[in-house]
Parts: C-alpha cells; structure tokens; sequence
C-alpha cells in the first residue's frame, strides 16, 4: 500500500471516488428513491398546477349595475358566460357590496357605473370598477387580467364599440386586503426551492443513520477513509439529482404557466448547485447527529417547516415582524427564492444576488463543518 | 512488499499485537478488564470466550474503532491510540455482523474495497478475488441474496483483498456449516502460511484446536493463553472419562460430592474432573468398583478446561461485572 499517495490529495480523491461510486450504484438500485426523485417534483407541480389553473374558476362574484342598459347586460351575460366568474350576488348599493366582500361570501364586486353608456359611446373612456378580495393572490390576479378581455370581447360583439381601436373604457381595479398581490409567477419559482428543499434533505438525512442501522458503518469507519471523504461520497451524487430536479421543475413549470425566464440560465443553474448543495450538507448534519433514521426524519421535518414558512414562500418577507426576518435570513430556502425569484422573473445579474449566495455559502460550510466535527470516527 | 513490511516496524519485528492494561466499560460497567495480549507475526491466535466476555470490544480497540479507558498498546508497530489511520490501512477487519453492502453486488462490494485502499486496478483485483473466492458465475448476485456460507466467503476476500498484514476475524464462522468452515480453516492457514498474521475469536473447540495459540476470556477477564498443550498443561486439572451405563444419575450424585469441580456428558461418557487430584480420587473411590462403569484417567480436553475457567470465572468476576 502506497503510504505516501494515500495520505495525499491522490488518495483523498480515489477514496472520495470509491465512495461516490458505491453512492451511486445504491441510489440507481434503491427503486422507491428514484422514483421519489422523480415524481416528488412532478407531483408537486401537478397538484399546485391544478389548485392554480382551477382556482379562478366559479370565483363568487358580485354585480352592482347602476344603470340598466344594453352595454351593462352585455358585460353581465359575458361575465357569466366565463369560467372565471360567477354571479352569486346582486348588490343593490356599495355598502352590501363592502359586506360582502368583506365577509368573504364574494371574491370579486364589478361595479357598472351610472351613464356608463353614454359615456362609452361620447368617447371618454369610462370605467368598470372592480374590487377584489387580494389575500388570495392566485386567484386574484389571474381574474383580473382576464377581465379586461372578457368585456372588450362582449362588447364588440354586441357591436357597442367598434373592433379596432383600443378598449373605449378601462377597468380600474382595485386590490383590497393584500395590496402587494403576488401572482402564480412568484409560486413557480418558490416551488423550486420548496420541492429542492425538501427531497435534498430527506436524501442526505438518512445518509449515515442508514449504514449505522445496516451495520455497515463498521466496517466502513475500520477503513482509511476520512470524514470529509465520506461527507463529499454521499452528497456529489445528489448535487446531481438536485440538479436534474431543478430542471424538472423550471422547465415544467415553463411549460404548464408560462414561467419566464428573464436572466441567465447559467446563473440560474450556478446558484441552484449552491442551494442544492447547502441542503444536503444540513440533511447530512442531521444524519451525523441523529440517533436513527426516524430522529433524522423528524430533524428534517423540524427544519423544513420554517423554511416554508418563514422564507418568503407563503408570506411576503417584508411583511413578517422582525424576530421572523432575523430567522429568515438563516434559512437558504430565503435567499434561493430571493435569487431564482430575481433571476427568472427580473433578469437580475449575479452582482445583484452577491449577498444572498454569500449567505447560501456560509450556510453550507457551517453545516458541513458540523457533520465533520460531529461525525463519529469511532464506536465509542 | 515484504521488504517494505519489516522496515515499517523498528520496535519489535515479530510481534504484530502487543497491548498492556487495556480497559473498557460502557455505561459505568467494565466489560474488558486490564487485558494484556501479544501476538506474534505469522500466527494464528484464537479468541475463546462465551458470548458477552468482551471479545468483540477487544477487537475494535485493537483496530481503532473504539478508544480503550486506559492501557496501551501497538498493532503492527503503531500506537492503537494515536496512530489508528496507518493501522486502519494495514488491518483487515472482519465483522461479527454481515457488514458488507447487501444491495451492492459481489463485484461493486469488492471494487468498492479495492478502490478505497487504492489497490492498483481495482478492477481486476476484484475479479481475481471472485476466482479465488469461487465465486465465479456470482459476481452480479447482490451479496444480500447469498448464503451464510457465502456471504462470510465474501466477507473474508473483502477484508483480504488490499494485503493486510494482519487480519481480524470476530466470529466469522458462527452459522457457518461445517464443510464451508473447513474450507474457511484452510484458507486462514494457507495466509497465515505466507506470513499474515490472524486473530481470530470463535466459540468451537475444534477452530481452537486449528489455532497456534489461544487465549481465553470471561467477563472482560483474559484468563488464559498460550499454545493448547499449555492451557491444558496450566488448568491443572485431572480429568475421568467415565463409560457405561446409569450415568445420569452417577453425574447426579457427583456433582454432590466435594472434590468434584466439574462433570460434563460428552456423548455416551462422562468426563468427571478435578483441580486436586487426590480429593478427586477421594471422591470418585466408592464408584470405582462399580461393575456398571469404566473409569479411564485422561488428560482433560479444552472444552473441559473452559468449562473450568468458566465457572471459576462466574465465581470471582460475575458480582464485579
Ligand atoms: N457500544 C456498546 N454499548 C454498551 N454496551 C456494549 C457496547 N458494546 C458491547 N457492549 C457490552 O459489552 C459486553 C461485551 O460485549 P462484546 O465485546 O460484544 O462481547 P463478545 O464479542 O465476547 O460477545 C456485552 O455485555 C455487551 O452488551
Ligand atoms: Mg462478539
């Protein structure tokens, strides 16, 4: 035996190697786990896809006409005719309106204003005004943009407005409750780091609870191989499946709600093997740490749910009390929605996100400087 | 290589194990006491003990898997504290449990070995300790499907397969039938032959008897060693080998009577043994002519000597255990 290259950088890597290799064969081989890999994300965006598609169906609508005229029965029969909206309620004036809004019982209140008419065929482009509850951003947003459409389209029909110019009327909208209406655009990258989140974690977590409970841990720690060496065998691989998921997921996500992505893909897959990576290194901690494979579930299930709580995917982040911000900042599901958010969504250069992947990085070398010194070299 | 082996030991060429003192206890209870071992290069060295003695924990403190209380000691010429990273290089250790990958193949569990200690085409290292293993036509068989016999076969070419110099086998003919033990036996002894050194622990007499020399230990206590002739020579102990009819109850009424250490039926004979010879005989005279039995003196076998060590050993140690 080579003693000189086994101390080495030689032998650092044939041993990480060795170890990489063993990962992968066990992975290809473990069927449920490739097919976790797999269908978690798909799964995930159906079921999200679905809630998002169907959400704006049958949204329960209020109408307040004050006026009875040909164009105002036209907007009305239109919007029933949608799958967006239906008409629940009649408001006689604005203060059921405002009840009903508030109570809930209605999503949305359009309001056909008086002389509206008139004013439409004068020229002077008079307003649908809408009111929408907001705290469910979704189904909001997606209404409203179809909104405008809905009654230019009704209205020619009817021959009220001729088919060129520019709508003679505008809607004007007004969001109540979540002013701020975040959209199914800002959902599809959150759902990015939420699934990534998620499967990276449970993979590692298991990591070296598994070879302790199947007792090969044994015979592994009785061979040369270091801490380190052990750690990098068992995460690589799944840098690679992350990385597989990722693009499962943004290009999915692309197909089913149209998700653009406005800045660099390079950038976009750089910072996602960052995210990817710090992930596995905490699920890797966890492992290190936990007693069994069902205390390192429960660590990773502890640590998943801040992060979807307190990252910004659920609730603005500028919104949250400070406590919840300072805590915030710790998690990397924060900073990766903050970067595939900016990325996809405003085409935000690297220098623009340097802070965040600093604080991706410092995550990840704190948690593997954990499950290094936590890593138990011996039986004892 | 063989050149390369005795330059890396300047302290004492011969001698591949040599601890002094050695403690362990988990939990505020002692379950190895004060043990001191030395075990020459070249041979075969049996660890003998019931289950729970402390052989296993021996074993990883000799191979740096745990931390001994206190003591001292060297493996192959290095400190079993601090220098457990060159140990763990030049030692192959055998599990008491099955602790290769069992759902890796016979080929990617030896590759991954190979790989590991950087055997120079692992590949092909690999396939040769299949051929040699007689695993040919199993190398894509996943080692969890394979039988005792084989996957302690596997087991053994795993822990061989980057040239240790010494070898550590924790039980690893246990459950093994006796065809597959023979040849597990001839194996050990065809690599001891070429210079390795082996400790092995077990529970049968007859791997004992295979065995250069040997040791025994109970409740953590190392009690004995030495070649068997010499553990037989040491215990003392005069045995009768006792034939005919009635012996249950004859084996009754002895172990009554004072003078009598220890009566165990082996098959159709009884062996009735001693540690002073003339209390035995005293003790033994009113059946001596009885017509139904035949009294022969013999020197007692291991068994009888453990046997021995045994109950000796529940009466000194156990309250302190
Ligand atoms: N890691 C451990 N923690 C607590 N007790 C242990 C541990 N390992 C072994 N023991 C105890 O130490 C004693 C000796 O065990 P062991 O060395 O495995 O004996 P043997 O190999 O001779 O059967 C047993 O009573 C066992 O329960
Ligand atoms: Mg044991």
């Amino acid at each position: 035996m080579a003693a000189a290259d086994a101390m080495g950088a030689r032998g650092f890597w044939l041993r990480t190697r060795a170890m990489l290799i063993k990962e992968f064969i066990q992975l290809k081989r473990d069927r449920l786990s490739f097919g976790m890999i797999i269908m978690i994300p798909l799964m995930q965006l159906v079921l999200f896809g679905y809630a998002i598609n169907t959400t704006p169906r049958d949204l329960p609508t209020a109408v307040l006409l004050q006026e009875t005229s040909d164009v105002g029965r036209s907007i009305l029969a239109a919007l029933q005719n949608t799958k967006y909206f239906k008409i629940t309620h009649r408001a006689r004036d604005e203060a059921e309106f405002d009840r009903l809004l508030a109570s809930g019982t209605v999503l949305f209140a359009i309001e056909v204003p008086a002389n509206f008419e008139r004013a439409l065929r004068r020229g002077d482009r008079p307003a649908v005004l809408v009111a929408a509850d907001a705290t469910d951003p979704v189904a909001a947003g997606s209404a409203l943009s179809a909104l405008g459409t809905i009654v230019t389209t009704a209205l020619r029909n009817d021959h009220a407005i001729p088919d060129t110019a520019a709508p003679p009327f505008e809607v004007r909208t007004h969001a109540r409750y979540n002013p701020a209406g975040a959209t199914a655009l800002n959902i599809v990258p959150g759902l990015v780091g939420t699934i990534l989140t998620m499967t990276m974690l449970i993979f590692t977590a298991l990591s070296v609870t598994r070879e302790i409970e199947r007792g090969t841990m044994e015979a592994l720690l009785a061979m040369p191989i270091t801490p380190v060496e052990i750690m990098l065998g068992k995460i690589v691989p799944y840098v690679i499946v992350g990385f597989v998921q990722a693009g499962l997921i943004i290009s999915v996500g692309a197909l089913l709600f149209g998700v653009p992505i406005f800045g660099s893909l390079a950038l976009l897959a750089l910072l996602s093997t960052l995210f990817i990576t710090t992930n596995l290194s905490i699920g890797y901690t966890f492992s290190t740490i936990a007693q069994n494979q069902l205390q390192a579930m429960q660590m990773s299930m502890m640590f998943f749910l801040p992060n979807i709580l307190l990252s910004g995917f659920m609730f603005p982040f500028a919104g949250m009390p400070a406590w919840a911000q300072w805590i915030g900042e710790a998690l990397p599901l924060t900073h990766f929605i903050r970067i595939v958010r900016a990325i996809m969504l405003k085409g935000s250069t690297f220098g623009d996100l340097r802070y965040d992947a600093v604080a991706l990085t410092a995550l990840m070398l704190i948690a593997m400087a954990i499950a290094v010194t936590r890593f138990r070299r011996t039986l004892d | 290589m063989g050149a390369l082996r005795w330059s890396e030991n300047v302290t004492a060429p011969d001698i591949a194990i040599e601890v002094e003192g050695l403690s362990k206890s988990f939990d505020g209870r002692e379950v190895v006491h004060d043990l001191s071992m030395q075990v020459r290069r070249g041979t075969i060295y049996g660890f003998l003990g019931p289950n729970g003695s402390g052989k296993t924990t021996t074993i990883r403190m000799l191979c740096g898997l745990l931390t001994p209380d206190t003591g001292r000691g060297t493996c192959l010429g290095y400190d079993i504290i601090t220098e457990t990273d060159r140990i763990k290089r030049r030692v192959g250790y055998m599990t008491q449990r099955f602790s290769l990958y069992q759902d890796l193949s016979v080929r990617e569990n030896l590759e991954f070995v190979a790989r590991l200690y950087d055997v120079p085409d692992p590949v092909g290292a690999a396939r040769a300790m299949v051929e040699r293993l007689g695993l040919h036509g199993r190398e894509e068989q996943l080692a969890g499907s394979l039988s005792g016999g084989w996957k302690q076969r596997l087991a053994l070419g795993a822990c061989t397969l980057p040239n240790p110099q010494l070898l550590l086998l924790d039980e690893p003919t246990a459950g093994v039938d006796p065809k597959a033990r023979r040849e597990f036996w001839n194996e050990i002894h065809a690599m001891a032959g070429e210079g390795l050194t082996v400790l092995v622990s077990t529970h049968y007499m007859d791997e004992a008897e295979r065995c250069h020399e040997i040791a025994y230990i109970a409740y953590g206590h190392l009690l004995v060693h030495g070649t068997v002739q010499e553990v037989i020579a040491q215990s003392h102990l005069t045995t009768y080998v006792v034939g005919g009819e009635g012996l249950g109850d004859l084996a009754a009424r002895l172990e009554q009577t004072r003078g009598v250490d220890m009566v165990a039926p082996f098959g159709t004979s009884l062996h009735v043994s001693g540690r002073d010879a003339a209390a035995l005989e005293r003790a033994i005279a009113p059946y001596r002519n009885d017509r139904r039995f035949t009294w022969q003196q013999s020197e007692p076998s291991l068994e009888d000597v453990f046997i021995d060590l045994m109950s000796r050993a529940r009466d000194n140690f156990q309250d302190a255990a």
